[in-house]
């Protein structure tokens, strides 16, 4: 199955990706009137370190913990995509307790929200990987599971 | 063709079943369900009355779920009985149920005391099924007075749920602060007030000594150790749960106040399972065997029972207490051991605590910030030495970046 990766070193900490993501998770035409002086709620955010920064969203775990975790049965996994059923979910916040890799926050309205590869919404192909100036972001098959 | 019969269908049986059938698509799975329900979100029950959730939402799985699993249900029938050498579980209206492999599911019960005046008390309820929540909803009423005694999750997610439906509420608890299973009595202060803001009133540190009528109004109160005396309408008992292992260690299985199981879910029995809140384990983040109720938990031993029990192979020894738990808005987390050094970062409306010990981190407790605290709760159950991480960092915000190069590799370069 194909799934987001990053390259650290190419990486900008540019944080493009993050308003990619928003805006093609907004449902909204203009970007500028998506985003433009409003805090974002995007389903990938860089890590920084010392010397390094990277893009993070979710790894669509082989046997996901969240999945597992989730108190409302609000996370399954379907065809290999971890989604989250945003009418289920009751804000508990399990499932970020449990996530390995920081892969979930709740979005503008309390609710969960989590990358879904943009395959649920008019994107159709992850936003980030499409808009990353230096390909640090990738969408590719790399070892798939039994 | 194995025959599988599954006691329970609560969290665990589901994963249970869904276990099983990863493994094999062919025998016969039978679940005897105490309950008349599908299995539902059994945390849901409080978002159920606050209107948060519905009774369609709050099934854990969609309606074609055991059709698709193949399951022959018993709905609203109990075991009384395992038979381990004929292999066979006994019902209630004495029917027996032959199983190849059993799993034991069952779940907990809520606990009831002995208080002088009890059975006296016309609308009383403990709060742990939907059958309970719906009954509560019956009885209250925006005049209501309801007492709650039981300061711990299910206590203070009952108050929080009838908050906007009835004229008082009053928990009491013998602890002198809230949640005292996870917080100690400043953590505690936190949620308290977030509580108290919303209306509800506290009675700590008290017990009920006896439940009465009084003369004049005919009204119930309850009479505490310390005098006071609070009148209501409704009570409800949230004094604890008891693990229902009752099954399994009348014929002779191990444990001390659960179903003592290992880590691929195995009893002392033979052909016998257990899974979720009945059973017992080692938690990971202290070495030590004990109960560890949550709905992951029982999710994943769930799911492990069933892959064995289909003659898989599949282990669960990563298991800590760990809750994350919101009242009114207000976050908190808390998971593993608090042993060993403690670092704190607090703020008016936040606390962090991390606690480590032999370069391991043993536990946490987050109030009102919780961004990313699974990278915690990773290395609390993977054990992962603080050496090997820039922990300094780590302390500031739960971050992937304070891993080694090499670890990050692991983590984001391929198939996890
Ligand atoms: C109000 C409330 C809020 C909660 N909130 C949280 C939370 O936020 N986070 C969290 O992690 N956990 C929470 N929990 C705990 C969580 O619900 C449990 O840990 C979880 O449901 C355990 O799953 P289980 O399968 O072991 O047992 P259960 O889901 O309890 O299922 C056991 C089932 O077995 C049945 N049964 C028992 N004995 C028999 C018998 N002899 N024959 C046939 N059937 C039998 C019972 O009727 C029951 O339906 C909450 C619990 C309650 C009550
Ligand atoms: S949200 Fe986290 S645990 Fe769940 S699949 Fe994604 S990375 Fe894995
Ligand atoms: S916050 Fe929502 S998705 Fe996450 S565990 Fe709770 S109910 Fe499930």
């Amino acid at each position: 199955m194909k799934r987001v990766y990053v390259n650290e070193e190419w990486c900008l900490g540019c944080h493009l990706c993050e308003y990619n993501c928003a805006f093609a998770n907004s449902g909204m035409q203009d970007m500028a009137l998506a985003l433009k002086g409003k805090p974002i709620y995007p389903r990938i955010h860089i890590e920084e370190g010392e010397k390094i920064s990277y893009a993070v969203s979710c790894r669509h775990c082989e046997d996901p913990i969240c999945v597992r975790s989730c108190i409302a049965g609000a996370i399954s996994k379907e065809g290999g995509v971890v989604k989250i059923d945003r009418d289920k979910c009751v804000s508990c916040f399990t499932c970020i307790l449990v996530c390995p890799y920081g892969a979930l926050a709740p979005g503008e309205d309390g609710v969960m929200q989590k990358c879904e590869l943009c395959l649920q919404n008019s994107c159709g192909e992850p936003a980030c990987v499409k808009g990353c100036p230096n390909r640090a972001i990738v969408y590719e098959e790399r070892g798939e599971e039994a | 063709m194995r025959r599988y019969v599954i006691i329970g269908n609560g969290i665990s049986a589901v994963n249970c079943i869904e276990g099983i059938r990863s493994v094999d698509a062919e025998g016969r799975i039978t679940v005897i369900s105490g309950e008349k329900h599908p299995a539902y979100c059994r945390p849901l029950i409080s978002y159920l009355l606050e209107d948060r959730t519905d009774q369609k939402r709050m099934q854990y799985r969609d309606p074609g779920f055991y059709d698709r699993m193949g399951c022959e249900m018993l709905y609203g029938r109990k075991a009384v009985r395992i038979d381990k050498e004929d292999k066979k579980v006994e019902l209630y209206d004495g029917t027996l149920q032959p199983y190849d492999v059993l799993c034991v599911a069952a779940g907990s019960h809520p606990f009831v005391p002995r208080l002088n005046g009890l059975d006296a008390v016309e609308k009383k309820f403990s709060f742990t099924t939907l059958d309970d929540a719906l009954a509560l909803e019956q009885a209250v009423d925006k005049d209501s007075k309801v007492l709650i005694v039981g300061a711990g999750m299910i206590g203070l997610k009952c108050a929080e749920c009838l908050a906007e439906r009835v004229s008082e509420i009053t928990v009491c608890d013998l602890a002198d602060h809230v949640l005292p299973t996870f917080l100690d009595f400043e953590c505690a202060s936190y949620v308290q007030k977030r509580l108290e803001e919303h209306g509800i009133s506290f009675a700590l540190g008290d017990s009920v000594e006896h439940f009465g009528k009084d003369p004049s109004s005919g009204k119930n109160e309850a009479v505490l150790k310390s005098g006071t005396v609070l009148p209501f309408d409704v009570l409800v008992l949230a004094i604890g749960a008891r693990a229902n292992a009752s099954l399994v260690k009348d014929i002779g299985g191990a444990g001390e106040r659960g179903i003592a199981v290992d880590e691929c879910m195995r009893t002392s029995i033979q052909d016998i399972y257990a899974a979720g809140d009945c059973t017992e384990s080692t938690d990971v983040s202290c070495g030590d065997r004990k109960l560890l109720s949550n709905l992951p938990n029982a999710a994943m031993q769930g799911y492990v029972a069933g892959v064995n029990m289909a003659g898989g192979s599949a282990v669960f020894d990563k298991a800590i207490m760990m809750n994350s738990i919101s009242f009114f808005g207000l976050h908190s987390m808390t998971a593993g051991t608090y042993t060993g050094e403690l670092f704190e970062e607090k703020t008016d409306t936040s606390v962090k605590r991390l606690y480590t010990e032999n370069d391991l981190l043993k536990g946490f407790v987050l109030i009102g910030t919780s961004d990313r605290a699974g990278i915690y709760t990773s290395m609390i159950r993977n054990r992962t030495p603080l050496s090997s991480v820039d922990f300094e960092m780590m302390k500031k915000a739960a971050t992937t970046a304070a891993f080694s190069a090499g670890a990050r590799e692991r983590m984001f370069g391929g198939t996890v």
